[in-house]
């Protein structure tokens, strides 16, 4: 019986093929819609989390300003020296090191080749606050950082930009408008989140980068790498108010400077993302209801041809419950083929989104299921229901059905 | 009733049927008394509206009486729940209806191959079945064609096949004729005579036209819902 209840389901589904083939549209739409939602959200949030995280654990950034984001108001306060940095080093316990960094954009050109990418001056503390490894060659010595010399280290990025894969220890290296001799080449720490590419760096003296390039002994950033295990709130602290006292500032003045820690950062951020992330599935939840809508719409309108079909295999001798069992498998195959199309759909939209956005592809199976279980229970509803109304009429009403 | 040699095949006691309820209630069936003997060839006739159609659905168990008592083989149907018609309908009933009532965009071989299929046959001799009664109706070569794409008659031939192909016990036809030309329609009604007097089939059909009634043994007239004669017949021969 099942397999005639089978056999009597896939004719019709053939036979009904603009009908099954809308019915599956809408549930692969639906479902489609709220997996691509979610784990393209899903990804986006890992991503940030990545991200932060290579900035390397234990970190606190220390800009000027009250706030971090978009409209800190940095302008009124006061930057920083490298004096602070050091006075934070040595007063403040737990610290591993405490990098001054200034940035700047500019153009390398090395032979004939050239590269946009950004310069930051530092220390070595920098290499230890960023994670970074070297791949080849060395460090700043005490003698570049103390007299400011053309030195730099270079990011993979670079490296590959403007030597290809010849060794660029050695090389001279043009920044803006002085040379300077490249001696470290840093370990690729690779693709980094949304296409940033983190190994388009070069690292140079501090010091060499105040006199060449912003022209005066500001700091603009301070990176502060704490030990394993220290005590985040009270180093930050003790960070806080050494340097409220070094600022001067009285009792009840605003910080003018803002210190934050990698896990905030990660988590105002990964705030901000799951809204996003709510919002767009929110979206994603109206299609597959509309996909549900217009499942159900289907359903209805061949409800009159079905109520005669109905009446038909009734008044041929066909049982109440051998037309509901080829209705309801027609219902289920249309709903998981529609399922699971939209499940590969998803799939394959997703991979090829987040390699685009350079994201990581995190697959959900609990949104999977979900959105699966969903479609298919609209499908199983609407496309079930109208029969059960029709199969327990006479089958003379059935037949006279309009 | 008495005096049948032998228990009847199907008897209706006082059977009415009242369609809508209140002020809109209508009785199709005022008390309809009729006894069917195994084997018989009965032609029901009377003017539209007299409830002819209203009684073959009865008979055939697609509708249910509003009272009244109907044996079939001795069995109340009005007591049988529906599943308990569904197979007696089944095993027993063939129908052909005044409407056709084809599976529409399905081929007129898996049309006749339905009823098979609830009896579970295998597919083998479903197959078999559905093209030998096509040829029975003279489809032959039309097995693959769906009802949009035959005749009226064509349509009806398709109908009689699948109230045929199971070999019921008795065949019930509301108008099997209505669409069909003068010759068509004397080739079905030479079928419907050899499948009574063959295969022993009882056939029920209602007709319009006194020629078709000719076939029959028996011409029942309704009138008003009522029977109003009852008579046996010489048939003809074919
Ligand atoms: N479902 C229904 N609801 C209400 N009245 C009905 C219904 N079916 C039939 N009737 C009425 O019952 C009466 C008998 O109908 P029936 O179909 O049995 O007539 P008939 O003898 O078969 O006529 P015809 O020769 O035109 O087919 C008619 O007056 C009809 O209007
Ligand atoms: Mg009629």
């Amino acid at each position: 019986m099942l397999m005639n209840a089978l056999l009597l389901a896939l004719r019709e589904i053939r036979r009904n093929l603009m009908r099954s083939f809308l019915t599956i549209l809408g549930i692969v739409i639906g479902v489609a819609a709220v997996i691509t939602m979610v784990t393209l959200g899903n990804g986006a949030t890992r991503m940030v989390a990545e991200q932060i995280s290579s900035l390397g654990s234990n970190l606190l950034i220390m800009r000027p300003g009250q706030r971090l984001g978009p409209g800190r108001d940095e302008a009124g306060a006061p930057k920083f020296r490298v004096a602070d940095a050091e006075a934070i080093k040595s007063q403040v316990s737990a610290l591993q090191a405490v990098a001054p960094v200034v940035g700047s954009s500019v153009t390398l050109v090395a032979g004939n080749e050239n590269w946009s990418s950004t310069v930051s001056g530092t220390t070595n503390a920098y290499f230890i606050t960023g994670n970074w490894k070297l791949a080849a060659g060395r460090q700043f010595s005490d003698e570049d950082e103390k007299v400011g010399r053309a030195v730099c280290v270079i990011g993979n990025t670079v490296r590959d930009k403007l030597f290809g894969h010849q060794n660029p220890l050695g090389a001279e290296l043009r920044i803006k408008n002085f040379s300077c001799e490249i001696i470290g080449l840093l370990a690729s720490k690779g693709q980094g989140a949304m296409g940033m590419d983190q190994d388009d760096v070069v690292v140079i003296p501090l010091l060499t980068a105040q006199r060449r390039l912003t022209g005066n002994q500001d700091v603009a950033t301070l990176m502060i790498s704490m030990q394993d295990g220290a005590d985040t709130s009270r180093v930050m602290a003790q960070i806080r108010q050494l340097m409220r006292e070094r600022r001067k500032l009285a009792e009840n003045d605003d910080d003018n400077f803002n210190l934050m820690d990698t896990k905030q950062i990660a988590q105002a951020l990964s705030g901000t993302i799951g809204t996003m992330t709510a919002l767009l599935g929110a979206v994603a939840a109206v299609s597959l209801l509309v996909g549900g809508i217009g499942i159900m719409n289907i359903m209805l309108v061949s409800v009159t041809e079905r109520t005669r079909e109905i009446g038909i295999r009734l008044a041929i001798g066909a049982l109440e419950h051998e037309v509901l069992l080829q209705f309801l498998i027609e219902a289920v195959a249309l709903s998981a083929l529609g399922g699971v199309v939209g499940i590969l759909l998803a799939l394959l939209t997703c991979l090829g989104l987040s390699a685009l956005m350079h994201m990581p592809f995190m697959f959900d199976p609990g949104i999977n299921l979900l959105a699966f279980a969903f479609s298919a229970a609209i499908g199983v509803v609407f496309g079930y229901m109208p029969a059960r109304r029709a199969a327990s009429l006479d089958p003379i009403e059935a037949l006279r059905h309009e | 009733m008495n005096s049948a040699p032998a228990a009847p095949l199907i008897e209706f006691q006082g059977i009415t049927k009242t369609y809508g309820q209140g002020q809109a209630a209508f009785q199709a069936l005022s008390g309809v008394d009729l006894s069917i003997q195994q084997g018989e060839f009965l032609a029901v006739m009377g003017p539209s509206g007299s409830g002819k159609s209203t009684a073959m659905n009865i008979l055939g168990c697609l509708d249910t009486p509003s009272t009244g008592t109907y044996l079939f083989q001795g069995v109340h149907v009005e007591d049988l729940d529906r599943n308990q018609r569904a197979l007696l309908r089944r095993h027993y009933l063939g129908f052909v209806f005044q409407g056709f009532n084809l599976l529409a965009r399905t081929s007129a071989q898996e049309n006749v191959e339905l009823p098979l299929l609830y009896r579970g046959e295998s597919p083998a001799a479903r197959h078999q079945a559905a093209l030998d009664a096509l040829a029975l109706v003279g489809l032959s070569g039309w097995e693959h064609h769906t009802p949009a794409e035959l005749s009226g008659g064509q349509q009806q031939r398709v109908a009689i096949a699948r109230a045929i192909v199971t070999r019921p016990l008795v065949l019930l036809a509301d108008e099997p004729t209505g669409n069909l030309d003068s010759k068509r329609s004397h080739e079905i009604m030479e079928l419907l005579v050899r499948l009574n007097q063959e295969q022993g089939i009882t056939v029920l059909m209602v007709t319009h036209e006194p020629d078709m009634a000719t076939y029959a043994s028996r011409i029942v007239h309704f009138v008003d819902g009522q029977v109003a004669s009852d008579d046996a017949q010489e048939a003809r021969p074919c």
